[in-house]
């Protein structure tokens, strides 16, 4: 399992690191964490002409907050947000302990796995329940991606060849605001079969706001609106949990696969629905 | 274009165990096949060259990483652990003595992983719990010993303070 | 003589340089001039092969050579074949019989994914790899057959037309009247139990590195293999050479498990380019490599009854079993056998019924698997019993106190001949007491008195119990060689190979003791076929009855001399010499002692004299092992199933278990724990998946699921000592016992914390997705 040949080239800047996405297209393929990538050209499942290696250039590491948001530039390593996390957002923290191992977390940046795009992986639905974006960079300009639009499909994404994610961001969740995180994996560490990342913010006893992402059960990670719906404008008890746990998993469409099938999926999706709101409706302020 | 061109092979310079080199090789070779095949230090084992086994850990810069899945050439200028750079002459680093005392390995070939994700682990935690353990040691795969007593060496490595 | 170092917890002596990093692994092994060797495996399960072009990948750079079957033909001989009856079983039982032979390369036909049709080497294992993607093959598909049971049944496609059906190995066997009894048994249980494809998986692959020597006509190859003397009586037919031109060694192995055991194509390719070559060339087996080539296991599917009484004593079993054997029947009947002759197991059940089919199929051929049947057979006695037991509202515990065979009851004869050829007849072993000691440390009653507290919070826990006896140790011998130097230091050489059980350590404490020395005096050499010219090699739990009583009888061989020449030496009678730590003494006359170093050398002649005796201080003892001695065990799982999710926690493990005489009971612990780890992984994790067209899907560690420190809980060991009354150490087989129950125990487990749903588990892996689907029609 040796990776076929490739050149490779480790820029210093981004404007070199875009100059040479733009030249090589396709072609290219940008290491960063290398996690997903490496294991690919030692199977020989990817061939690029080109690794454009960014992990020497400068002012990609920053990881800052500023006006309610969170932002993380294309080097941050997950370990590196998970521990920032830790003290400061626990959903992210929940998400990120689940990411593999330390190994691996120690290497994969935050941007790398959301650039994936794997529909069973934690980031991009952490992404997506936090009302998340990525900067997205090219020679010919700049542009911002909303979550809900970067993920296409199984480990495609809307970003063109000669992009590059610089930095992504997420809407840090309100003092008061509550949150979940469940999965189920074959093993520690696996990808999810199944899972769900939740946020709510109550007023006055009752859902202001429910941002509730689902993997692993579909092509991409999804927002499970009817369960948002489901709960806005309502106490969050355990009957108004549980239909909006029924209405947020039958409205999935997932897919059967080595692991589990579509059914066992929109049925843990539904128990996953519920244990994540209920903790999410107990830790926050009323 | 400014800046460096492409090439298809590279010099690298990199310290391991606190020793310089310097080799020049295809950019294709992974950190573990340079360790081991031009460098010589085969504790360094290769077990699924995906990243999921754990075999092949090392540190750099003193944190746990897959050398299956970082490129030798990304090793430029950086800092190496290997197992090799463990026990200081004929002293054993104390978790190297813990899994010797406690029967902690059995063919061997996942230790040298082992030993060096511990290590780090038990300077980010000195005093973890058996659930910690077993969360911290869940990246390395081992077909021999069902995990027991390399839980118990690593307690005991934690408890005799190291 | 002392018992100094048998039964003490050693720390094992080969330590040291497996946590420094300087094992030597395969493919630490480096030679001159090397060479890497990469390999084109057939991308389809069932095809002809019409033509294989292999200029281009020749034109490669760093290419040297590319050999298809046409390049290599005056080399392709068939691939050693196991597993023919031994004639006392042929003449018990009339066996149907078909091995097909394989060859290194494929000529015209490949029968798995992952068969070899093509070998380049290189100067680099990169540019190997290079080159064999650019060779050219003409493919006609063939139908594949993945089925075991459609594979067996007329029409279906033939893998082997030369035998006019798929079924390698079919038998049927019958003890007493099992007719008659299911005919009158007040109760009958019937169930279909299917146990998945699932392999050893060391986390080292397979590797050979060969070179030849032109000058004295010798090959010497080493190759991670646990069977160094067959791999070298396969080589020696191949290049047409005597034997001891060719020397195979073993070296550090990073784990075998019986896959590597078997005989392959890789044994003989790479010597073979070596020879064709002249340059020494390596193959080390990647990952991706190992999940189609390297052998598989399991596999099987049990029909079984039971018929017992309303008291639930249990007077007959039927079963017929299939056994997926992928593409060539390798292990001839071994597989098959193993299986029937531990159906039974513990359980006091004089009447039985078997009909066997194993089958090829379009798949990696199988070999054996630590436990190699047993866990197979075992899994669909003891869910049969639970069922049973469910049925009579008797509590599995219960129903096992009434049906296990007592230790008065021994030596008990099943009336069958075990695989060696030879009766079937349990030596000794206490089964209710093993029973009782796994229940006691489990705290059965509390835990069943629990269960039901937190039921009614909707927290499903379950325990589950299985038990096993197993024939271990096959022989018939294991030689060794022990030899002193000047200065008393010894050497045992052996052909059995440690693949991390600590042969080093085991094997030394027994010299030692054996010898009167200290145990850092003895170094153990293994699996060199320059070392010890006869031996067989490391599988069936055989190594500490086999080799070990070879090591003792060679070992006591010597002392005699040394006992000889100190009686000389020091003016007394052999009967009053004593040897401890190293010195030879007169009993009682503590200032006589001399170093062993000083006897050795009054033995040496000099111009002036003969030497006291001859310094001939080595002997040879090949000990005869004509059948297995029966070690045995109980495990008992505790398990929480999440109903919400199917998934299983692993809450405890126990095992009561006897190995006899206990040579290093760290070591025994820890091959406990291994087998059990990897048990669990069969019960609950690791499958290897092929889809209809013969495609296997698990082609990583991704997708095949080795269980981490995160699935094992820790492993509860009670040790029963009942030593074996068939060798003079009284030790019996360990190896493989942990895996052989686990499976049965857990699914057991689950189905009682999910008793008030009604399920049954019927086939293993006990995915959480197959455990919701049970769930989900019956939820209350």
């Amino acid at each position: 399992m040796k990776p076929p040949p490739f050149a490779y080239v480790a820029p210093r800047t981004l404007a070199e690191t875009l100059e040479h996405l733009a030249a090589a297209g396709d072609d290219a393929k940008v290491l960063a964490g290398g996690q997903s990538l490496v294991p690919m050209l030692n199977l020989r499942l990817a061939r690029p002409a080109l690794i454009v290696d960014i992990n020497r250039v400068a002012g990609l590491d920053r990881l800052v907050t500023e006006n309610g948001r969170l932002r993380v530039g294309a080097l941050v390593r997950q370990r590196g947000l998970e521990r920032w996390a830790a003290r400061e957002v626990p959903l992210l923290a929940a998400g990120l302990r689940l990411v593999g191992h330390v190994a691996i977390r120690n290497r994969g940046t935050v941007a790398g796995s959301i650039a994936h795009a794997d529909p069973a992986s934690e980031l991009p639905a952490l992404l997506l329940c936090l009302d998340g974006t990525v900067v997205a960079e090219s020679r010919r300009g700049r542009r911002e991606i909303a979550a809900a639009a970067l993920f296409q499909g199984p480990l495609v994404t809307a970003l063109a060849a000669d992009e590059l994610i610089t930095e992504t961001r997420f809407e840090l969740p309100g003092a008061g605001a509550g949150w979940g995180f469940h999965e189920v994996a074959r093993r520690h560490g696996d990808f999810a079969l199944v899972g769900v990342a939740a946020v709510i913010a109550r007023e006055g006893g009752r859902v202001a706001r429910a941002r509730v992402a689902v993997f692993g059960a579909a092509p991409t990670t999804v927002r499970a609106e009817a369960a948002e719906h489901a709960l806005v404008g309502h106490e969050p008890t355990p009957k108004q949990i549980a239909e909006a746990a029924e209405a947020g998993a039958a409205a999935l469409a997932p897919v059967d696969d080595l692991h589990a099938s579509a059914g066992y999926r929109r049925r843990v999706a539904r128990t996953l629905l519920e244990r994540a709101l209920t903790d999410a409706g107990g830790r926050g302020a009323a | 274009m400014t800046g460096p061109e492409p090439s298809v092979s590279r010099t690298v310079r990199v310290r391991v165990n606190g020793e310089r080199h310097e080799r020049t090789v295809e950019v294709r070779t992974t950190l573990a096949d340079f360790l081991r095949d031009d460098l010589g230090l085969t504790g360094t084992h290769v077990g699924c060259e995906h990243g999921v086994c754990g075999a092949c850990t090392v540190l750099v810069a003193g944190e746990p990483v897959r050398s299956c899945l970082l490129l030798a050439v990304q090793a430029e200028d950086t800092d190496v652990t290997t197992v090799e750079g463990l026990a200081d002459g004929d002293r054993l680093h104390p978790l190297q003595q813990a899994f010797w005392d406690h029967h902690a390995l059995q063919c061997g070939f996942c230790t040298p992983g082992i030993l060096l994700t511990m290590k780090a682990f038990l300077e980010e935690c000195p005093h973890p719990s058996d659930e910690q353990i077993r969360e911290a040691l869940s990246g390395n795969l081992c077909r021999c010993t069902g995990y027991h007593f390399i839980v118990e060496a690593i307690r005991a490595a934690a408890t005799r303070g190291h | 003589m002392g018992a100094r170092y048998f039964g003490a917890a050693v720390k094992r002596r080969e330590d040291p340089r497996f946590l420094r990093g300087e094992g030597r692994f395969l493919d630490d092994v480096t030679l001159p001039g090397l060479l890497h060797a990469a390999f084109l495996r057939s991308p389809h399960a069932h095809a002809r092969i019409t033509a294989v072009r292999t200029e281009a990948a020749a034109a490669m750079p760093g290419v040297v050579r590319v050999f298809a079957f046409a390049d290599l033909e005056r080399w392709m001989k068939p691939l050693p074949l196991f597993g023919a009856p031994p004639p006392g079983l042929a003449a018990a039982i009339r066996f149907d019989l078909r091995q097909a032979p394989q060859y290194p390369l494929c000529r015209d036909r490949t029968r798995y994914v992952g068969e070899i049709v093509a070998m380049v080497v290189a100067d680099s294992r990169a540019r190997a790899e290079d080159a064999a993607e650019r060779i050219e093959v003409e493919w006609a598909p063939l139908p594949p057959v993945t089925d075991m049971r459609a594979a067996a049944e007329t029409g279906a496609p033939l893998l082997h037309p030369e035998w006019a059906t798929n079924v390698a190995v079919g038998f049927t066997h019958a003890i007493g009247d099992a007719a008659a009894a299911f005919a009158d048994a007040e109760v009958t249980l019937e169930e279909t139990f299917t146990i998945q494809r699932y392999v050893g998986m060391p986390l080292e692959g397979r590797g050979v590195v060969a070179a030849w020597d032109r000058r004295d006509g010798t090959l010497t190859t080493w190759n991670s293999t646990q069977v160094s003397h067959f791999v070298q009586q396969g080589l020696a037919a191949v290049l047409e050479l005597p034997p001891h031109k060719v020397r195979v060694i073993a070296p550090d192995l990073g784990g075998g498990f019986g896959t590597k055991a078997s005989g392959y194509a890789e044994d003989a390719l790479i010597p073979i380019a070596a020879r064709v070559l002249g340059r020494p060339v390596k193959w080390v087996e990647d990952r991706r490599e190992h999940m189609v080539g390297a052998a598989h296991a399991r596999h099987q599917v049990h029909a079984i009854a039971l018929a017992a009484r309303r008291d639930g004593t249990i007077l007959a079993v039927r079963d017929r079993i299939w056994l997926d054997l992928g593409a060539y029947n390798v292990w001839g009947i071994v597989l098959p056998y193993n299986t029937v002759a531990h159906l039974i197991g513990p359980y006091r059940i004089r009447n039985l019924h078997v009909d066997v089919k194993g089958v090829v199929t379009n798949k990696t051929p199988n070999a054996p698997y630590r436990g190699a049947g047993r866990p197979e057979t075992v899994f669909a006695m003891d869910r049969a019993v639970d069922c049973l037991a469910r049925r009579l509202a008797m509590d599995p515990a219960d129903i096992r106190r009434r049906n296990y065979i007592r230790p008065d009851e021994l030596p008990y004869d099943f009336g069958m001949p075990y695989r060696d050829g030879n009766p079937l007849v349990y030596d000794t072993g206490d089964f209710p007491a093993a029973l009782e000691a796994a229940l006691n440390a489990v705290g059965y009653d509390e835990l069943r008195r629990e269960q039901g507290r937190l039921r009614t919070d909707g927290v499903h826990r379950g325990l589950g119990i299985s038990g096993y006896v197993e024939g271990t140790a096959i022989g018939p011998f294991e030689g060794a060689t022990v030899k002193l130097d000047l200065s008393g230091r010894v050497s045992v050489a052996t052909g059995a190979v440690n693949s991390g059980q600590g042969h080093e350590t085991t094997f030394a404490q027994i010299a030692a003791d054996t010898l009167g020395v200290p145990l850092d005096w003895v170094t153990v050499i293994g699996g060199d076929t320059a070392a010890v010219p006869f031996g067989i090699g490391t599988f069936a739990s055989r190594s500490a009855v086999t080799a070990g009583n070879s090591i003792a009888d060679a070992a006591h061989e010597v002392r005699q001399k040394l006992v000889q020449a100190a009686a000389l030496l020091l003016e007394a009678s052999p009967a009053d010499i004593d040897i401890e730590d190293g010195r030879a003494a007169v009993r009682g006359v503590p200032a006589s002692a001399v170093p062993l170093a000083r006897v050795i050398q009054a033995a040496i002649p000099t111009f002036a004299r003969p030497g006291v005796v001859s310094p001939d201080f080595e002997a040879t003892a090949y000990h005869h092992v004509p059948t297995v001695t029966y070690a045995s065990a109980v495990h008992v799982a505790h398990v929480e199933v999440d109903v919400g999710t199917g998934l299983v926690k692993l809450l405890r493990y126990v095992v009561a278990h006897d190995c006899g005489k206990v040579i290093n009971p760290l070591i025994v612990e820890g091959q406990v724990h291994g087998g059990v780890a990897q048990g669990v992984g069969g019960a609950l994790y690791e499958e290897m998946v092929y889809d209809e067209s013969g495609q296997l899907l698990t082609g990583t560690l991704m997708d095949y699921l080795v269980p981490t420190a995160m699935e094992l809980p820790p492993i509860e060991t009670v040790h029963l000592e009942f030593p074996s009354s068939r060798n003079p150490l009284g030790v019996k087989g360990l190896g493989e016992g942990g895996a052989i129950s686990p499976p049965a125990a857990i699914a057991n487990a689950v189905d009682d914390a999910l008793a008030p749903y009604g399920v049954r588990i019927t086939a293993t892996p006990a995915s959480p997705a197959r455990i919701l689907a049970l769930i989900e029609p019956r939820r209350l």
